[in-house]
């Protein structure tokens, strides 16, 4: 039974994952009528009620998107999905995923109130010197302690599977989820460093100064792998899951495992990147580590080429003739792979743009300006989240015991072309107004009768009119949820799972040793990381008193 | 492990365009000194009014360098000193900008002048201004509740 | 000689694989990579006249 993927989540497994996605669709909702609003205010048009700072609002949609959002989704489907490929969990298991639940739960309120008390208008990258009340990171600590107890769950249920078959390739599924997992562990101790020995004791009052430059290297230590995290579970759909709506095979296991070591050891020691115009840090280690970013690059071009493969492969097996006419035999009509496939479209102007903004001094041309703003919303917030979408689709009715009928198919396929839509609409406007010099993070603003900001407005009100379009699709997104999840025809959905080729060549087991994976990856991260680090600290200056100035 | 041969033209041909692009900007940052703003010096932020240069904030012209002027910018919360500037067109400039308080940024908007301010650190950047015209400067790190209202204006005049 | 024959042997199921159909494949990553580069290309120009 352990050996053959189960035909169904375990009813107690699939209840533990909806918990987190109840929370998603939430902070989904909530952080798109955020986002809704910021893009009304930077038209210029509106004007907020009811006393709410732009930069609380902000503060808000970053959080409750790129911190909750995400963990929860990502949290609930790796459960889902170790639980259908290597088994259904021990009670063990389940009761440390379930207190990984509770934590980020916690976690989020506590934060959230901060937030919604105009104690924490920080923003989700938290910079000091500006000092949060100390619930605020208290509560963000939670939900990194949160995740690290969900991912011990998922790590003793692979290492069980191991167990129970000596000499065998684990499920690819599963692997790809501790892999995930082993990165955003490795990663978090650098936020959770901050966090714990420098933020806290400092807005607690125990210490007086903070030193700022340390703590933002050991934030973008995190906040780079953070941006992984997003993607490596949308890389997981694209490769083993994909293959399987579509009717075709997994192009190559081991390709697969391949292309995510590598990004294992690649998406950490590069948040350098984040920093490359900032004082205090030797250009020669940023460009190390700029090198480092470029091998990431090589994982996501294999990616491509087994994508490619996968439908080329598939559309040939059904008797397409000529260079493109594969493309043609792809199920068009089905949401679960029309949506993540407009998604995968998408990362590959997302990666393009990656590529020039980690382009060293390049960087110039578009650090913090709105260029930035629109690439990770090309990245995360459609390339990440229609595949999200696209899981959602299937995951949800499978969990509760429905069916996606035809009738929410379509539904389904309004929702993210509308979503496709509008992140078009606000991401390329976006893209132009950063290389114009638009700023990011940034309230409504004339500039004192700049000719250079008036030429900004125009894009700032595409923006909202591509952020209305997004709502929408938010708004057919909860409602497509909510069938989903409590009113849609019961019956079986399929769990789809991805297999390879009859014949294909047996995975390696090389895969399973975690020894030599993160071994490497503690080498690239110390050699990346620690004279920077001991740059910071002996050369450092005074601290910084906290700062409360909104 | 095998691989298809087009995989390995793809990635060959992927790896060759990246390590171009590597040596392109690894060339004209390491030998032509277009580093990314890095600057190592350190300031007391407290004590940022009473430091030289930023006891005098604004252009000053400066002999035996390798650049003309030193533009020197104090930043706080919420704004720059200098809140406008004049600057001689095509002249070779190396601004110097420091932090009072928080982080800010300070870009100006259609150059590649763009650097982070970080309290205790000054922030350097050589650039000529090839262009005439008004250029904004913009905080572009989030600053506080008037970080849209922070800015300057650099005019490059003939 | 059964060298020979075994190395052969190798060879040819490399080639089997090989043949799989993949011409679209390779078509439509090199429009990626023309992206990838026209895009790179372009910026570092304009930040060249900047």
């Amino acid at each position: 039974m352990n050996i053959q993927a189960k035909l169904k989540v375990d009813p107690r497994d699939g209840k533990l994952a909806m918990a987190h996605f109840y929370v998603f669709i939430v902070a989904l909702a909530i952080g798109g009528l955020a986002g809704l609003l910021q893009t009304f205010v930077r038209s210029g048009k509106f004007e907020l009620p009811f006393g709410i700072g732009y930069y609380q609002l902000l503060t808000l949609h970053g959080v409750v998107l790129a911190l909750v959002m995400t963990t929860f989704f990502i949290m609930g489907f790796l459960h889902a999905v170790v639980s259908k490929t290597a088994g259904t969990y021990t009670n063990r298991q389940r009761t440390l995923a379930w207190i990984s639940f509770a934590l980020l739960t916690i976690g989020t309120i506590m934060a959230a109130i901060m937030i919604l008390l105009n104690e924490a208008s920080v923003l989700y990258t938290f910079y000091a010197p500006l000092q949060a009340h100390a619930v605020f990171y208290i509560g963000l600590t939670l939900v990194v302690v949160g995740s690290w107890v969900g991912s011990a769950a998922v790590f003793m249920k692979y290492g069980e599977w191991r167990k129970a078959n000596p000499g065998q390739s684990s499920p690819l599924l599963t692997f790809m989820a501790v892999i995930t997992l082993m990165m955003w562990d490795i990663a978090t101790i650098g936020v959770a460093t901050t966090v714990l020995f420098q933020i806290l004791p400092w807005s607690l009052g125990l210490v007086e100064t903070i030193n700022v430059g340390l703590s933002r290297t050991l934030f973008w230590y995190f906040g780079h792998p953070l941006v992984y995290f997003w993607l490596l579970p949308a890389y997981m759909v694209w490769y083993a899951i994909i293959p399987k709506i579509i009717g075709g095979k997994i192009f190559s296991d081991s390709l697969a495992r391949l292309s995510f070591v590598l990004l294992l050891f690649f998406s950490i020691p590069v948040g350098l990147h984040h920093q490359l115009v900032e004082p205090g840090i030797d250009p020669a280690w940023k460009f190390i580590q700029v090198i480092l970013t470029f091998l990431v690059v090589i994982p996501s071009l294999m990616t491509a080429f087994s994508l490619f493969a996968t439908f080329e492969s598939y559309g040939r097996s059904k008797g397409a003739k000529g260079l493109f006419g594969w493309f043609k035999k792809l199920p068009w009509g089905d949401a679960r792979f029309t949506i993540p496939f407009i998604g995968m479209l998408g990362f590959i102007p997302g990666g393009a743009g990656g590529i020039v903004n980690a382009s060293h001094q390049m960087n110039q041309l578009v650090h913090n300006t709105i260029w930035i703003t629109g690439h990770f919303h090309m990245t995360v917030a459609f390339a990440v989240i229609l595949t999200f979408y696209g899981v959602a689709y299937w995951l949800i009715p499978h969990l509760t015991g429905r069916i996606l009928t035809k009738k929410m198919n379509k539904l389904a396929m309004i929702q993210g072309i509308t979503w496709t839509i509008g992140m078009l609409f606000m991401s390329s406007s976006m893209h132009i107004q950063g290389l114009l010099g638009g700023p990011r993070r940034s309230a409504f603003s004339e500039y004192g009768g700049a000719a250079q900001a008036a030429e900004w407005i125009p894009y700032q009100i595409a923006q909202a009119v591509g952020g209305s379009i997004l709502f929408i699709s938010i708004i057919l997104m909860v409602y497509v949820f909510i069938n989903l999840a409590f009113f849609a025809p019961k019956g079986e959905q399929e769990f789809p799972v991805g297999e390879v080729a009859k014949g294909a060549e047996k995975t390696p087991l090389v895969f399973d040793n975690w020894k030599l994976w993160l071994g490497i990856s503690a080498i690239l991260i110390v050699f990346a990381y620690t004279l920077p680090l001991i740059d910071l600290i002996q050369n450092a200056p005074p601290g910084s008193k906290g700062f409360k100035l909104w | 492990m095998h691989m298809h041969k087009f995989e390995k033209i793809w990635l060959i041909f992927g790896f060759g365009a990246l390590l171009v692009f590597l040596t392109v900007i690894g060339v004209s940052a390491f030998y032509l000194g277009n580093q990314p703003p890095s600057c190592l010096a350190t300031i007391d932020p407290e004590k940022v009014d009473t430091t030289a240069p930023f006891n005098e904030p604004g252009l000053k012209k400066v002999e035996g360098k390798e650049w003309d002027y030193e533009l020197v910018f104090v930043a706080s919360a919420f704004s720059y000193s200098p809140a406008r500037v004049e600057v001689p067109l095509g002249a070779k400039v190396k601004v110097i900008a420091t932090s009072k308080d928080v982080m800010h940024g300070f870009q100006a908007a259609g150059t590649n002048v763009n650097m982070m301010l970080e309290p205790g650190y000054i922030s350097e950047v050589v650039t000529t201004f090839k262009n005439p015209g008004e250029f904004l400067i913009v905080c572009n790190e989030y600053c506080g509740v008037g970080h849209h209202m922070m800015h300057s204006m650099i005019e490059v005049v003939e | 000689m059964a060298k020979t024959e075994l190395n052969r042997k190798i060879d040819t199921e490399t080639e089997v694989e090989d043949s799989t159909n993949l011409n679209g494949t390779l078509a439509s990553v090199m429009i990626l990579g023309a992206i990838l580069i026209i895009t790179w290309v372009g910026l570092y120009m304009l930040f060249l006249s900047r």
